[in-house]
Parts: C-alpha cells; structure tokens; sequence
C-alpha cells in the first residue's frame, strides 16, 4: 500500500513531523513492512499553473503535435509545443517554464523542436515525479489554480511516497486510518481517528436488500445519494492523493468510493440506481450464471461465488468486482453507495477463481472492520454532497449482523513470560489500550492477576493470548529482548543412518565425483528413450498439477534423467571427462493409493488417524546415484590415461555400500536403460537395491550421450543399518603365498569362483585377490583362465607350507565340483 | 727394523723390515687417494689388501723369523695391514657417500609437473552448508529431524495454522500434486518437520531439519522453486523470545563470525505468534558490514502444540527457518542463484568436499 506522508500525517498530533525515514524506521520497528520510501520531484525552478488558450494541431508530423499557447501568468501567454492530446482549449495545466529542473536532472529550456520555438514543458504527472501515471498531461481541475500560480505547492511537491506492505493478517493496516494509528502507538503521538464520523439516525431504507446468503455476508449497508451532478470533478487534493496511491482518477463517484476505502479501509461500491431493479438479493451464485464485470469481461459463474442480484439477475461479483450493467457513468445522478462484510475465505477463492485481484478483494480477504461500513458510507455520501451537491437520502440499509472480536483474557505476566523481560508496571494494559482494546484487569481465584481485553473492531487477528502478547511485545519493540541461549538438554547426535549417509556423500566426492542437484522434476518421455517397457514400475510416477514447464509434470523415480540431463548440460559447454553424482529423494507411488483423512486440528489426531496420514503419501526413498563419462584418470605426461567403462560404476556403488557399512554383491542383469550386457545388479544378501554399468547404446545414441557413458544408482534406504564392529585378530607369524590359476568356463561368474575358493581354503587363508583374466589359444574356446593369489597365515604358529598347500588343494577341488574350476596346467 | 740391539743374529727378511712395510703403506694411500670411484677403489684394492699384497706375503716370512724376533715383526705387519685397511675404509666412505649423493642427484626430477591425474571430486556447497548447520546444532544438544518432500496438505498447512482460505496459503506458491483434489503437495517450507517432530518425539525437542523446499517461482538470479531451507524448533517448559534470540545469536556467530548478531523485526507466520524477521549481522557485507534478511522465526503458536497433542498452558518455545541458497549467496558473494541449481561442475567443484 502506497501512502504519502502528508496524508498520514494529518491524522496524528506532532508537534513536529518526522522526517520519512524516521516513519518508515517506526514503521520496521512494530511490523509493518516498508519496501520503499520515494520523495516527490526533485523539482526546482519555475513550475506554474497555465490555462491552455489556444490549440494548433501541426500535422506535418508522424505523430500528433500541439502548438499550444499557455497563459502563465498576468499578460504572459508562451508558446508550446506538446505531443499529449487529453486536453482542450481552457483547461488548467502544469508548466515548467524555462530554467526549471525536473526529475532525472531534466532541465528545461526555451528550444526549437518540431519547427517551432517552445517556451516551456506542459508536464505529466510522472514528469513531475508524482506518480506514475504517463497516460497524458496532467489537467487540474477548473478553478484549482490561476495562471502563474506557483505549483510546487499546489502538487504538493515537499512529500514522500512510502510503499508498505503489512503482513496479511493486519488487515486494518490497508488503510490510512489503520497506518496512522500504528505510528501513533508507535511513537507515542495522539491520532485523531478518521473514522470517527457521526452517524445520523436514518429514516426508514436507502434501497431494499436481502441477505439470502449469511455466513457469505455478515452485514450489507446501504445509502442513496440523488441529483448527482455527473460533470462535477474530483477535487485536486483527492486526485493527487489517488495519484500518489497509485490509483488512477476515473469519476468524482468512483474516486470517492477509492479514496475512502484508502482512507478507511473498507472497500466500497456505487451503483447507478436508476439502473437497478427491484430489491437487492446477496446470495451464490446459480449453476450457469454469467456476469459482465466493469472490465468487460463475461465471467461464468461459480455457485461458489458471492453475488449481489437484481430482478435482471447477477449485477456485482460481491468484494470483488462490480458489474457492467449498473456501472456509474458519465451521466449517472443517482447513485446507490454499497459497503458491506464479505466472507473472506469466499473472497479470496473468488479472486483465484476469477484471477482477478482488486483492492478491495485484497481489503475483504483480510477482514474488514465490521463496524466501518455505515462510517465509510457517511463520509463518501457526503463527499459526494460536498463535490457534486449531490442530496443524501435520509433512508439507511443496515441489514446483517457483523461479528464482533470477543474478549481474550490473560495473565498480565504473560507477555513478560513470552520474551524474558521484566515489563514495567502497566505496560501491558496501556499497551492493549493504546492499540484500541477495552482493557479490564481483575484477578482470579488463585490470585493470579488476569489482563482482559476485547479487541476493537477492526482487530479480527486477535483471538488468543498469544496475540495480545505479540502485540505487547512488537510495540515495547523487540530490540528490548535479551539474548540468552537456552540450556539444551544433551542430544544423542546423528542418528546411525545420517552418519551413514554422510560419508557416502562425502565418499562419492573424494573419489572425484561432482555433486549436483537437479530439479525432481521429470518429462516422462524420458523413459520413452530409455526404453523402459509399457509396464515398467519406473513409468509409475505421481504427477504435478501446475508444472513451471508443461511438459517437465511429473516427479523422478530415478534420479538418472536428471542427472543424465545435467551430465548433457556439461558436455554442451565443453567438458570432457564428468563425474556427476546426486542424492535425492525419489517419489515411488504405493500400489493402493490411501485417501488422505480428513483431520481437524484442535486436536492431536489418533494414532490410526495419523497412520492413514502417513500412509496417504507416496514412499519418498533416498537414492544415490551416478554417472561417468570421458576419463575416469586423465591422460598427462605420465600417460595415456584411461577411459570411464562399466567398473568404474560397478566400483563406485560398491564403495557406496562399503561406505554404509555394507558388502554388495554383484549379479549379472538385464535392466533398461543398462547395456544388457553389461549391468550389475547390487544386492545385500539376495536383496536387490541397485544397479551399475555401462549405459545401453541405443539410450546414449537417443539421448546425445558420448559412446560408453556410465552410470549407477542404488536406494540407500534399502541398505541395511549393519551393526558392523569387527574385532580382528592381527597375527605376527609369517604368511605363505600361494599362486593357483584356474580356467573356467567363459559363462562362469568371477564372483561364484572367487566366493568358493574363498569359502573352502579353510580358516588358514586370509586373502584372495584375482590378479589375471585370460582368455586365448592356451586354455581354449569358450573358457577363461583366473590367476589367484592366496595368502595363508596362522595365528598361532608359523605356518608350513604344506599346510597351506592342503589348504588350497581343498579349495580348487572345491571349485573344481562347484563351478567346473581346472587348474590351469 | 734392523737388529743391531737384538741379542740374537737373526737372519734378516727384507720383507719385514720397517722400511718396506712403510713403502707398502704408502703405496697403498697413494693408491687409495687416486681411486675416482667405488668401481676404481675396488679395483686397487686386491693389489693393497688382496692375499698377493706385499703386507700379506710380508705376514707369510714370519714364519721363518726366530721365535724372539717373530713377535716383533708380526706387530710390525699387523700395524701396516692395519693402517691400509683404514685407509681403504676412509675412502671408501668419502667414496660412498660422494657416490650417494651423485645417485640423489641424477634421479631428481621437476616436481613442478602437474599432478592432475585424478580428477577432483566436490560436494555441492548447498550440501556442505546443511551439514555445517546441523553441526552447529548438534553441539548445542539438537537433533537432526526429516520429513518427506511430498507432503500431505494437513502438514504443510493445516497443522501449522494455515487456515483454509488463508491469504498466507497462497503467499507461497504451491505445487499441487494431481490429481487436483490429492491434498498433497510439495512441501513449501520445511516447517511441515515442525508437527512431524511434535507428532513422533517425546518433549522437549530441540531439533533442526535441513532439506529441499519447493515455490512456484520462475528461476532466475535470485529465485528458484526448488531451494533448501533449514528450519529449527525448540520445545520446553520456559522457552523464551529471549532464548530464541540467543539461538540465533550463536547461529549468526558460526555462520558469519564472531562479530555476527541478529535482529529481529515484528512479522507474520501463521505457526508463530508471536513472530519475526531475521535480519543478520553480516560483517563481510558487500559495500560494508550490514544487516542482511536472513529468516522467519517466533515462538510456536499454541494453534500448532494443541493440533500436535503439546499442551500449550505446559510447554512453550520456538522456531526458525532460513533459506540455504539466501545464506550460500550473501555468505560467499554469489550474483546468480541459476549456478546453485544447473549443475555446472566448474561451479561446484572449486568447493571441494569441506567449502
């Protein structure tokens, strides 16, 4: 909300008013937000009203161009040239004559353009610095000033702007009224309330209404004012403060209607009566209604929308934008004055519905003083009996019964107990008064002594203690608050899991891997390029309702087109060797979709009620996952180099796991988008929780990948919390080392060899390590040769070597029955 | 050696005489001392020391000598061969180490090549920032709380007294989940944790919840929907604003120094009341030390303890939330929230895995 200092001011009693930032310095303090403090102008020199005499349109040019002569003064006409339209011969305008300086250090002179000689500038708003309204010259109302009359004082250039924007539940604080008050409490200066507006007795109706719809309307007044004269102007001082508010100047009715709802705060609405018929009804709106709004737009209507109706049906979408059909024109006199309490949750569903956002709507969906609209119906008739000698029909409409805030009771000590501040004697109460509440202290039966306020009327926020404290507290200001740390009691630390998960994060980029974090948000035809068939769980994916790119709408259940997209994101700006890795949540929906319950919240839910909660979500695993591509140890003067390939993802999950604290193990797969020769599946026991190797050729060809791209991902959610406190018993005596090469069949696992020597080589063995593959003429087609190292030791004794000799004769005769091991002759 | 005060005539042995052993030796120095190398010490040696040496065939006519004399002579021997082994062994030393350090020398290489063989790793400075904090807090006796990304409306919103059609619903740009009538939605704040925690730990809490945070805000330079936040939430019997701003005094000072503090301007959240801004200290601010909007904090709203079973008239205390990226751009300077979120390893990989 935009409000010009001097307009705030008038309501409070300084004996000297401070300097805007002072204001916007007390405003930060209690809460209200300022985002911006704008001095008007800068303007120096000669500014001066003119009255435009005579008119010549030039229309040698592109564009029309005014050849004015401008009265400026007594017996001064100066010619001018100006390229606005919106003003006739006689009207009263603005001139900077030469020598004066506008904003932007725009200096004015006496020139030739256009082919004339220009004496001067006629101004626009904006260019004066007052407002932003550029829409033409700024035309002042007839009588407003006499030619040479020094302007700055009637723009009222010695002003500032200050844009606030006070929290959403202050609704009061839309408002002058409300605005001032707040400084007012904050500095301790007297305010004399606007708002404080006698209501005469009515006599009998303005204009029949019924309220069909109550919880949708609370209170609905009305107020005729006939004989309107519909050529009266606004008066300058209002235009110029709509201006400064950031309103434009319509009518002298609609302006009233604007500026006492930016005065007061609560939106009002005039009909043109003589366009209406028959009684007004406030009701929802009907299954098929139409309305054409002010804007000219046809708005089908919601039967959730609150409407005002007359006999020819919807005329007003209610708190949020009037209709077309009873619109004040330019020859409306009588004038129907509508200000009413509108349900603010109806309001602001309306306002999305619609996408239509207003100030008044903004005003209604925070509450609106529920005792204001009388008051602000009395202040805009009379405006309008003021500006357009417009006669106030003596008949009120009143009907409805508003809400009242209900009073909150407290310890007095509470606020104090809330900050950890002693507050002097009193402070409470007086702050409690000061913000408008009736404050009565009594004292209860255990002799505690009980503060209780009943908020005024336009407090609607304050329904509990812990609001009155706030308010106590925000106006004491929290500067005052001291800073004591809190005595903890201790903590456990992290949990086993998040150390866990730490050093996997940490392992991954030790080992030369970048972590990045790309959106979960996925394009499902993604997994058209993976290749993933019609039924495949990854395709199973929980969707967005309003995606920020249409096509990017539902959420990951593999962190690898993600990842896959910023590995490709990389590569289009130039690098070679990547090593990306991200740890994300993925979001799995469940078989059976659990509805989510309906739960209130005055109470903590059940413990049923709260499983169904819990299990109306989808699972949400955190995975881990990876890609590589380019050299996994770059070439230099040492050498060549070498190449990422399928290991290094397989080695990479595995350290993953052993990071967690957990043994994978490796099982030949066959997993789109994985080269179906070349995947791992990892498994803890013969539990599946990932997969690692090379990517299939035809994924990188489809999604622009270099040839041989790599690529991991595992669920760390699967993997066991393993309690793993080995205790090893370090022997001192001498190892044997044997050496034993094998030849296997071609389609015979490394794993499986490797796991029965492993487990036959008896306790003696303590380790084994494959040292060669070999595959050729010498062992055959269709067979591989695996040369093992195998170190034995004993813990007790030197170890002979025919010990250890038995002991791996017994492991390859193992191999041998198992797994078809020869030894390699 | 002559033998003119022997009592005997012993019969003389031109080889052990006093005079050939001292040539001998000298001999053998001259010798030694003209060895360039190992390779040419080893060479002379034999001809010194060797078993055809004049010392050793010296030794060999001993034998001949009377018993008187014999005694004599092989100290005489003895004290020669002695004196050529010494002087072997000096040279071979100087020798030796000459060699050594020859070796040292010729093997040195320009340990200014680059050593990039391996390319360097990092985490994401998001990452290492959420770690930080939450040591920060554990070392205060806190925990580490978590809640799914995905959350129900219920925990988002309604338990954190939102009402229905609150205009603070639809202050945070919301992605709903489909279909439109799920009540679910990606969580806006991480303060869905808040009610998780109240709902599933035994009081008092102390705990704080880093995580990913979702707004429908376009990404630019210094927006993104999809940030981090840690949020914070302390729950105990005589909790005070006072305590609250102590916590975030002693968060200001491990983030941003020593001469961090905080300030805390009136504001609205529907889960605090009362609540509060937090604008911090910055001491390394650009353009000087200032303050910087930092976070929403206040102390917890009895609507929230009373929809999470606490009861308000026993417990009381506070909570706090701040943006990770808003930390990581002020803290370390960076103009575009956009290199946070696309992934470019140029980015990231300056950090390291501890930035």
């Amino acid at each position: 909300m935009r409000v010009p200092v001097s307009w705030l001011v008038e309501h409070l009693g300084f004996d000297e008013v401070p300097t805007p930032e002072e204001l916007a310095e007390a405003f930060t303090r209690i809460g209200i937000e300022v985002e911006e403090v704008t001095p008007l102008g800068p303007v120096t020199g000669p500014i001066v009203a003119g009255r435009v005499v005579e008119i010549e349109e030039l229309t040698e040019f592109k564009k029309p161009i005014r050849y004015c002569k401008v009265e400026v003064g007594p017996e001064q006409v100066n010619q001018i040239i100006c390229g606005a339209t919106n003003f006739v011969e006689g009207d009263s305008v603005v001139v900077a004559l030469p020598g004066a300086v506008l904003p932007g250090d725009f200096v004015i002179a006496e020139r030739k353009t256009y082919g004339r000689v220009s004496q001067g500038m006629i101004c626009a708003a904006d260019e004066l610095g007052i407002g932003d309204d550029h829409s033409g010259i700024l035309v002042l109302p007839t009588g407003t000033a006499q030619p040479g009359d020094d302007a700055m004082e009637l723009l009222g250039l010695n002003d500032s702007v200050l844009e606030l924007a006070p929290t959403p539940d202050r609704g009061y604080a839309f408002s002058v009224r409300g605005l001032a008050r707040e400084i007012a409490c904050a500095l301790d200066v007297p305010f004399g309330d606007p708002g404080g507006v006698e209501i005469p007795e009515p006599e009998g109706e303005a204009w029949p209404v019924h309220i069909e719809d109550r919880p949708g309307c609370s209170r609905f007044v009305a107020r005729r004012v006939t004989g309107v004269d519909p050529t009266a102007p606004t008066p300058w001082w209002m235009r110029r403060r709509l201006m400064l508010a950031g309103m434009r100047s319509i009518s002298l009715p609609v302006d009233v209607t604007n500026y006492v709802m930016l005065e007061l705060g609560q939106p009002l609405h005039a009909f043109d009566a003589s366009a209406l018929s028959g009684a007004l009804t406030v009701r929802r709106a009907l299954v098929g209604e139409k309305l054409t709004t002010l804007d000219d737009q046809v708005r089908a209507l919601d039967v959730d929308d609150i409407v005002i109706a007359d006999d020819s049906g919807v005329i007003s979408l209610a708190g949020v934008m009037g209709g077309a059909s009873t619109e004040v024109g330019d020859a409306s006199s009588d004038i129907l004055l509508e200000a009413a309490n509108w349900d603010p949750a109806s309001i602001a569903r309306t306002v999305r519905r619609h996408k239509l956002p207003s100030e008044a709507a903004k005003r209604f969906e925070r509450t609106v003083d529920p005792a204001l609209a009388p008051v602000a119906l009395e202040r805009a008739a009379k405006l309008l009996n003021h500006y357009a000698e417009g006669q106030i029909k003596p008949g009120r409409t009143d009907v409805g019964v508003p809400a009242l805030p209900v009073a909150v009771s407290m310890p007095i000590d509470l606020p104090d107990r809330v900050a950890g501040v002693r507050y002097a004697r009193g402070v409470t109460a007086r702050r409690l008064g000061q913000i408008g509440c009736q404050v009565s202290v009594t004292t209860s039966e255990e002799g505690q002594t009980i503060v209780t306020a009943v908020p005024p009327t336009w407090r609607a926020d304050l329904v509990q203690p812990a609001d009155l404290v706030e308010e106590v507290l925000r106006l004491e200001g929290y500067d005052t608050i001291p800073s004591v740390l809190p005595p903890a009691p201790a903590g456990r630390g992290l949990t086993e899991q998040q150390r866990r998960r730490r050093t996997v994060w940490r392992t991954l980029a030790e080992d030369g891997f970048v972590e990045v974090k790309p959106f979960p948000f996925i394009d499902p035809s993604v997994f058209d390029a993976f290749g993933l068939a019609e039924g495949d769980v990854r395709r199973n994916t929980v969707g967005v309702l309003n995606p920020l790119e249409a096509d990017k709408n539902v959420l990951a259940t593999t962190l690898l087109p993600g990842l896959l997209e910023t590995l490709q994101r990389n590569l289009a700006r130039g690098a070679k060797d990547v090593s990306l890795y991200n740890v994300a949540q993925v979001t799995l929906p469940r078989a059976q979709q659990v509805p989510v319950p309906a739960l209130g919240v005055d109470r903590r839910p059940t413990e049923a009620e709260l499983a169904s909660l819990l299990a109306s979500l989808p699972h949400q695993p955190l995975h881990v996952a990876g890609v590589l591509t380019g050299h996994r140890e770059l070439a230099g003067w040492w050498g060549k180099g070498r190449i990422a390939d399928w290991s290094d993802a397989v080695e990479a999950a595995r350290r993953v796991g052993a990071a967690y604290g957990v043994t994978l193990r490796v099982v030949a797969s066959d997993l789109l988008p994985w080269h179906p020769g070349r995947c791992a599946e990892l498994r803890v026991g013969d539990w599946p929780v990932g997969h690692a190797g090379e990517l299939h050729p035809k994924v990188v060809e489809k999604l622009g990948l270099p040839k041989r791209t790599v690529a991991f991902e595992l669920d760390l959610d699967a993997l066991p919390l393993d309690d793993h406190r080995p205790a090893p018993i370090v022997s001192a005596y001498p190892p044997v080392l044997l050496d034993v090469a094998l030849v296997v069949d071609d389609s015979v696992a490394v794993q499986s060899v490797s796991e029965v020597l492993r487990a036959s080589a008896g306790d003696l063995l303590e380790d084994i390590r494959l040292f060669d593959v070999y595959t050729g003429e010498q062992v055959g087609e269709g067979k591989k040769s695996l040369a093992y190292s195998l170190r034995f030791r004993a813990p007790d004794r030197t170890l002979t070597v025919e010990e250890a000799t038995t002991a791996r004769d017994a492991a390859v005769a193992a191999a041998g029955e198992r797994v078809g091991a020869a030894l390699r002759a | 050696m002559s033998g003119a005060n022997d009592p005997y005539d012993p019969k003389q042995v031109a080889a052990l005489s006093a005079e050939n052993l001292d040539a001998a030796v000298q001999k053998a120095r001259e010798a030694f001392a003209g060895a360039a190398d190992l390779e040419a010490l080893a060479a002379v040696k034999p001809g010194h020391l060797g078993d055809r040496s004049p010392v050793l065939l010296a030794r060999r006519e001993i034998g001949a000598l009377p018993p008187k004399a014999k005694a004599e002579a092989g100290k005489r021997v003895n004290v020669a061969q002695s004196a050529i082994r010494t002087a072997f062994d000096e040279r071979f030393a100087v020798l030796q180490v000459e060699r050594d350090e020859r070796v040292l020398r010729e093997e040195s290489v320009d340990v200014t090549l680059p050593w990039d063989r391996f390319p360097r790793g990092a985490r994401h400075p998001i990452t290492t920032l959420a770690e930080r904090i939450g040591d920060v807090f554990v070392a205060m006796g806190y925990e580490i709380a978590e809640g799914p990304e995905l959350e129900t409306e219920w925990f988002n919103f309604d338990a954190l007294n939102f009402g229905k059609d609150h205009p603070a619903r639809s202050m945070q740009d919301t992605f709903y989940i489909a279909p439109g009538d799920s009540q679910l939605v990606l969580r806006t704040h991480t303060s869905p944790v808040q009610a998780r925690t109240l709902l599933e730990r035994e009081l008092p809490v102390y705990v704080v919840c880093p995580g990913r945070t979702f707004r429908t805000d376009e990404l630019d330079a210094t927006h993104t929907p999809v940030f981090h936040q840690v949020e914070g939430l302390a729950i105990d019997k005589g909790l005070t604003m006072g305590h609250l701003k102590g916590t975030l005094d002693a968060f200001a000072r491990s983030m941003f120094g020593e001469d961090s503090k905080t300030r805390l301007r009136p504001s609205f959240f529907p889960f605090t009341e009362p609540s509060a801004e937090v604008d911090v200290w910055f001491p390394e601010k650009k353009g000087g030390a200032g303050w910087v909007e930092w976070g929403g904090c206040g102390m917890v709203n009895p609507n929230v303890l009373r929809a999470t079973g606490v009861d308000p008239e026993v417990y009381s205390g506070f909570a706090f939330g701040m943006g990770l990226e808003r930390t990581l751009q002020f803290r370390n300077g960076l103009p575009d929230m956009r290199d946070m979120v696309e992934g470019d390893v140029r980015f990231t990989q300056p950090f390291g895995t501890e930035a």
